[in-house]
């Protein structure tokens, strides 16, 4: 009964710890994201040098944040699986609908100004979060 | 599907957070389990019965089947 009840305890922690972990993993993202977009411009008055160990740093960052998010899924239950696989589903779905009708508004000359990768990232996040405020809402 | 698992939990005084830390799942899917809004996997099913020790069809019911 110990061992059951530390094996639950285990898997509670492992999840606690994982959410801290992809939280931690996507602040450095971001925030080397904003060293290598500012840093050029700001801080290092555009060396080559810094700039591209500012970009390697970032996508070291974002492809941690990945293998960490894989890790945070992993250890989900099935209902919390099931509400992420939806929820990416139209986060996916949108990403590519939206963004190559963006694009195409952008090549045809539809929009005055250029389609602008962030504005899909703003997006799909926004779909992301409203998706699983929803889905959260359906199974209370 | 239905089930009898608020029934169940009940007779043994636990809360969804209780039962949900024994079953390694969260207090929302013990609740969507119980109103009938999710229905568990097969090996969520058996690790039900098992902690209740009774079998699977005593504590679920295959609307399906009893709709025929």
């Amino acid at each position: 009964m110990n061992n059951k009840n530390a094996k639950t305890k285990d898997w509670y922690t492992r999840k606690n710890r994982l959410i801290y972990r992809l939280a931690y993993w996507s602040g450095a993202y971001v925030a080397t994201m904003a060293v290598a977009n500012f840093g050029p411009r700001l801080l290092w008055d555009y060396n080559q040098l810094l700039t591209i160990g500012a970009i390697i740093l970032n996508l070291l960052a974002g492809i941690g944040m990945i293998l960490v998010n894989i890790q945070h899924l992993n250890v989900l239950d099935e209902l919390m699986k099931k509400i992420q696989l939806e929820v990416m589903g139209l986060s996916l779905g949108v990403a590519i609908v939206a963004g190559l009708s963006y694009s195409l508004l952008d090549t045809t000359n539809f929009i005055p100004f250029d389609a602008e990768i962030a504005h899909l990232v703003i997006l799909v996040g926004l779909v992301y979060l409203t998706s699983i405020a929803v889905n959260l809402r359906r199974y209370r | 599907m239905k089930n009898r698992l608020k029934v169940l939990r009940a007779e043994c005084d636990w809360t969804q957070a209780d039962l949900a830390e024994k079953l390694e799942v969260s207090r929302q899917t013990v609740n969507a389990i119980e109103t009938g809004k999710y229905d568990p996997s097969l090996p969520l099913a058996f690790k039900i019965s098992r902690l209740f020790d009774q079998p699977i069809e005593q504590i679920f019911e295959d609307g399906a089947e009893t709709n025929s």
